[in-house]
């Protein structure tokens, strides 16, 4: 391990490793973060790191990108030890990050967010445009995409975003690439194009750190992986021979056999009518209906206009045209109160900017959606307030140390459990969940598919959207999939494969029935 | 600390300092509180006639529009907002005031009307923000020179003296409230405190405010019907505005124009002095009131000691950037302390 | 899967050479066009009305008045492209202009001498509010709140009422603020240099670019290893130090000099930045527009006064104009980001 290039290996000699991180820990306050981590990055490699939420990925992550310095241990580049000062330090050593949700700067032209800070110059170290757009254009062509490099990243869908994040790291030859959940907001097509660049930057002898919730996709691209548990080391191998299930149970540490928990329920009346539903711009003509004990999964690609619906359903957007029944009653359009008032809740996609006040105390957030409730002659009563909170807590297993705490203090998978219980506790008959498990760790997933079904079976009507692909087949009775803002099929139990759900998202093989 | 490699973990000391500023906010109020105490004892102790009750009556009732404006401006402060326009609307009541006073009107049909002006000015503002969407501080330095523009337009520079006696001698600070020290404007001062207090510490509404200030778009996702509310708040902070232009005319005899020019700086003052964060979501409203009674404490002692108008000026801009400075470098101090424990046992 | 390559790619070598980015240019230069119209329009409209407004004298008058907002809306621009503001600036120049008073007053001192210390006065205001802001980490309205009552109270102290008449005032000082080439009174030129140095900066330097990235994205500026705390300090000395110089331009100019000169100019001249297109929010703007904006205010109030409207408008007129303004800002922009989302909508989606 020490001497690689001595190592006499069967296939072509590995290179010598470009960047490696030797038992380095990090701890913040008391919590151990990273605890004697080793990792090694090889050019030409597609690395895999894989552990749950809050299993030190992220630390790690920004250890190497010389956010955070390690309180132990050693940062290796080429061999010999370094210390990065800076965000600045790392990328000049070669090291680009790409964050899940990359930062651009909206108001600048994407030539100049590819250079900013490293523009060629002319004379008199006046930045030299035409270069800066020359070289971008240049990079464009390599990566194959007809970005302009004079429009402004303002507007860029996510996938774009991490493209321009990409031809920053090419235009300044990166050696070393750290992508932190690039997929997870990208439809099928987009990650097959970023799948496809990266293995080009393989081939040219980069060296690539690949972070994903998805196992499929970790199988697909990379070479070998590493799993971290709980901020420790638990191995680093080859991904040929390894299974899905062994890989899961690195991470978790023990059998997940029921990540999707569906119990059978009885099927009732209806209780969310769409009909005709219309937003301009989003998706047209959409109708269905969701009956009490029922869990409908909306599928379909990233754009598609699932998550459009659901706000369009709870009000938080208006639609132009349709109309929405909850049991019986018809909403009046782009009113969230009315919504809530008819008994329909809605657990949005992005927790932490719709979700949750996140400086706010669990038991004010979960009180949040109960203020009428919480009422008496006009003042809210704390102690009520409390043991409404404690007692969600309690049926959600939430781990928490005071619910006077801010919830931003959580994990990501009790986060999203307080957002559950925000919602369960106004007594809804028709929950809409967007990407519900999205982000959050093995364990919390199988909790959260538990709590959705034990909450139809109690009669609750539950629209599921997901891009969870087994969570879709695993937890529902009916799958409606959307493609370019229709409703394109109506697949029940029964037939919904993932070949079925994806031919019908993507648009491919026989038309799926209306 | 100081260069750029500071950077390092931004997000994440963000959010720690961000836990613990809002921590010491908490203790921030009381802070406030009991520096308002010392001073009040320290005036008592070395200021002969700090005590007495005609320069208490006089000392209260000498910041009490700075203090009735302090009430809304607190709860739009929370909610993330920020309305600099009051002192115009201010100069605005008092200007239309005296306009109309000119042009024969009876008194008792003149402040409805100004009265209206100032929440439909409120309007204006509250729809700029809600329904064109734009940040509230453009908004209302917008507003600030069309407000203070239109009290110009209205009366010039003219002065109107001359209102009804019945109503100057309920404002003035030579009548209290009969037992007491306390003026009325005072005595309404501490009864609308109270209620603001109320609904923002008690009600679904001053819930709804903090949500809305710290994360706006979490609030509307919980059906909380923010720019409904956004808008409400601006209202009542141009009625209350407006309402001080009638009571600053009514204590100085006198309608101008450009009464209670540079308010909106001591209104803010207090308000931050007094432990409201101005990025939203965090703060009491005691603490605000503690902060405008220092203010006004400090100003009278000031006086009595005979330093002058220019050093008041200063220490207020020293109060306000000390107010916003103090909790971020206690914070700081602590965050370091913290590293360095947490470095030293590995 | 299909990758589109629509769109010309070759933007090396036919494009047009100059332009940070056309595209975004296109939209603001729009801005600058806009308000460069209206305010040919105002100046004919008052010429029908009053032929005597574009007299030697008048277009002369109108431009010395200008000088002095516009190197302010110059200085101001820095800072709000940065996604900050400085409210001080209007009492630095009252400082520095009773500074530089006190410094020349029955004294001999050179015009260099005396525009250094404004200069100088400003640089350590500024210097205060910069350092508060980017290092205290304090919202920058409030600390250049309390700056603008800080200096404005030591102002008032150190003048305790004096003030500083023209006759105690050096010639030669007096003779930048009323002298001219070949016609051209020197104040206006000094402000014009000043612009263009400042916009060739913004435009051409790295640390110039460097304000908008920090003014557009903050977060994404500290990952790109952007100096963000320095820079802005930068961005405040630099309006600090304009306010000086800008302040002893007024000792210059007027020759008399009281402790409450350009007192209230913060708010004309945040509207003059604004109404020229740098948006509040940072990130976008030239100093071209700022000064456009500036040379717009001047000439309204200028305009009242020929076209005998009561001067009192003037104040209100500057606040509509300012709301209409940052309307208008948001308006288009939300108008090109859905345009650029469609745009983007035909590129992305290869399936």
């Amino acid at each position: 391990m020490n001497q690689p290039a001595e190592d006499p290996p069967p296939a072509p000699a590995p290179a010598a490793p470009v960047l490696a991180l030797r038992n380095v820990s990090k701890s913040f306050g008391a919590v151990r973060a990273l605890h004697e981590v080793s990792l090694t990055l090889r050019p030409g490699e597609v690395h895999a790191l894989a552990g749950e939420n809050g299993a030190g990925k992220s630390t790690l992550i920004k250890t190497l990108a010389g956010v955070h310095r390690p309180d132990g241990g050693q940062l290796l580049l080429d061999g010999a030890p370094v210390a990065f000062h800076g965000p600045a330090d790392a990328r000049d050593a070669g090291i680009a990050v790409i964050y899940q949700e990359p930062a651009l700067f909206p108001d600048l032209s994407i030539a100049e967010n590819i250079f900013m800070g490293r523009q060629p110059r002319r004379r008199l170290g006046r930045i030299d445009h035409r270069a800066v757009r020359g070289a971008t254009a240049a990079l464009m062509r390599r990566l194959g995409v007809g970005l302009t490099p004079d429009r402004p990243a303002r507007g860029l869908s996510i996938a774009d975003q991490q493209i321009v994040e990409i031809a920053k790291a090419l235009s300044f030859d990166a050696r070393v690439l750290i992508m932190d959940e690039p997929t997870a907001a990208l439809t099928g097509a987009e990650t097959a194009r970023l799948f496809s660049v990266v293995r080009t930057l393989r081939d040219e002898g980069a060296a690539v750190l690949f972070i994903s919730h998805r196992l499929d996709e970790i199988f697909e691209l990379c070479g070998r992986v590493t799993t971290l548990r709980d901020g420790r080391l638990i191995a680093s191998e080859p991904l040929a021979g390894l299974t899905a299930d062994a890989l899961v149970r690195r991470m978790v540490g023990r059998d997940l056999d029921d990540l999707y928990p569906k119990q059978d329920a009885t099927v009732g009346e209806v209780a969310l009518s769409v009909r005709r539903l219309t937003r301009e711009g989003a998706f047209r003509d959409v109708s269905f209906e969701v009956r009490r004990g029922e869990i409908v999964a909306l599928a379909g690609l990233v754009g598609a206009g699932r998550t459009e619906v659901a706000q369009a359903v709870f009000g938080v957007d208006r639609a132009d045209a349709g109309e929405v029944r909850v049991d019986g009653t018809v909403l009046r359009p782009g009113s969230p109160t009315a919504a809530m008032a008819a008994g329909l809740a809605l657990v949005p996609e992005d927790r932490r900017q719709r979700g949750l006040v996140m400086e706010m105390s669990i038991e004010r957030n979960i009180g949040l959606t109960g203020l009428g409730e919480l009422r008496r002659h006009g003042l809210v009563r704390r102690a009520l307030e409390r043991d409404r909170a404690a007692d969600w807590a309690l049926r959600l297993r939430l781990t928490y140390h005071r619910l006077a705490d801010a919830v931003g203090v959580l994990s990501g998978g009790n986060q999203q459990k307080v957002v559950l219980a925000k919602w369960l506790a106004t007594g809804p008959s028709v929950l809409v969940v967007d990407e519900p498990t999205r982000g959050i760790d093995v364990g919390t997933k199988a909790e959260v598919h538990r709590l959705l079904s034990a909450s139809a079976a109690d009669g609750l009507a539950v629209l599921m959207i997901s891009s969870d692909l087994p969570e879709v087949i695993g937890m529902a009775d009916r799958v409606l999939v959307m493609r370019e803002g229709r409703l394109v099929a109506e697949l029940p139990r029964g037939s919904a494969t993932e070949e079925t759900v994806l031919a019908a998202a993507a648009g491919v093989g026989g038309r799926a029935a209306p | 600390m100081g260069t750029e490699s500071e950077t390092r973990g931004a997000a994440d000391a963000a959010r720690t300092r961000g836990s613990l500023v809002r921590g010491l906010a908490l203790r921030w109020d009381t802070a406030v509180g009991v520096l308002l105490v010392a001073v009040f004892a320290i005036g008592l102790g070395s200021t002969d006639g700090f005590g007495s009750a005609d320069n208490l009556a006089f000392a209260f009732d000498d910041i009490v529009e700075v203090a009735v404006l302090a009430l809304p401006m607190t709860l739009l402060v929370v909610a993330g907002q920020v309305d600099l326009s009051v002192a115009s609307m201010l100069g605005l009541g008092s200007a239309l005031t005296g306009a109309l006073w000119n042009a024969g009107w009876a008194f008792e049909a003149i402040v409805p009307v100004v009265l209206l002006a100032g929440a439909a000015g409120g309007l204006l503002n509250g729809w700029l923000v809600t329904r064109v969407g734009l940040p509230s501080l453009a908004v209302t330095i917008g507003t600030l020179a069309l407000y203070r523009g239109l009290a110009s337009v209205a009366l010039g520079s003219d002065a109107v003296t001359g209102f009804p006696q019945k109503y100057a001698d309920w404002a003035v600070d030579t009548t209290t409230v009969p037992g007491t020290f306390l003026t009325y404007p005072v005595l309404l001062f501490a009864v609308l405190a109270v209620l603001t207090a109320i609904v923002l510490h008690a009600t679904g509404l001053g819930r709804a405010l903090f949500a809305i200030g710290a994360q706006e778009e979490a609030a509307y996702f919980a059906g909380i019907r923010v720019k409904r509310i956004k808008l409400l708040l601006f209202v009542v902070t141009g009625l209350f505005a407006s309402f001080t232009g009638v009571l600053f005319t009514l204590r100085y005899g006198s309608a101008r124009a450009d009464n209670g020019l540079g308010f909106e700086m001591l209104v803010i003052a207090s308000v931050l002095l007094g432990g409201i964060d101005f990025d939203g979501g965090k703060g009491t409203l005691f603490g605000a009131v503690a902060g405008v009674l220092l203010i006004g404490v400090l100003k009278n002692l000031l006086t009595l000691n005979d330093i002058a108008n220019e050093v008041q000026v200063i220490v207020t801009g020293l109060l306000l950037v000390a107010s916003v400075l103090t909790p971020r470098v206690i914070a700081a101090f602590v965050e370091r302390r913290h590293r360095r424990a947490a470095d030293s046992p590995s | 899967m299909t990758t589109t390559v629509d769109g010309p790619p070759d933007t090396g070598a036919g494009a047009p050479a100059r332009g940070a980015s056309s595209l975004v240019e296109a939209v603001f230069r729009a801005r600058e066009i806009s308000i460069a119209g209206a305010l040919a329009l105002l100046i004919l409209g008052t010429y029908l009305a009053n032929p005597r407004f574009l007299s030697g004298q008048g277009v002369r008058d109108l431009l010395l008045n200008a000088s002095i907002l516009v190197l302010l809306a110059v200085g101001q621009s820095a800072v709000v492209i940065t996604r900050n503001i400085d409210l001080s600036v209007g009492s630095v120049v009252g400082l520095a202009a009773f500074a530089c008073g006190r410094f020349v007053a029955g004294t001999d001192h050179g015009v260099l001498a005396v525009l250094l210390l404004g200069a100088a006065v400003g640089v350590v205001c500024g210097l205060v509010s910069g350092a508060l802001v980017s290092f205290g980490g304090v919202p920058a309205l409030v600390v250049t709140l309390g700056m603008l009552y800080i200096i404005q109270g030591v102002d008032y102290w150190w003048a305790r009422g004096d003030q500083i008449g023209a006759a105690e005032v050096p010639d030669p000082v007096l003779r930048l603020g009323s002298g001219s080439v070949l016609g051209v009174p020197y104040l206006p030129l000094i402000a014009l240099v000043v612009l263009a140095a400042t916009a060739s900066f913004l435009r051409d330097r790295a640390s110039g670019r460097e304000l908008y990235a920090i003014g557009s994205n903050p977060e994404a500026a500290l990952l790109a290893g952007i100096p963000v705390r320095r820079r802005i300090l930068a961005a405040y000395v630099f309006s600090g130090a304009v306010a000086g110089f800008a302040g002893a331009l007024w000792l210059a100019r007027f020759g008399t000099v009281v402790a409450d000169n350009a007192h209230g100019w913060e708010l004309t001249v945040v509207s003059a930045v604004v109404v020229g297109g740098v948006a509040i929010t940072g990130g976008t703007g030239t100093v071209w527009g700022a000064a456009l904006g500036a040379l717009l205010l001047t000439t309204i109030g200028s305009v009242l006064v020929v076209l005998k409207v009561d001067s009192f408008w003037q104040g209100a007129l500057t606040g509509a104009l300012l709301l209409l303004a940052i309307g208008v800002d948001r308006v288009v922009n939300l108008r090109m980001t859905a345009a650029l989302r469609k745009r983007s909508a035909r590129h992305g989606n290869g399936v």
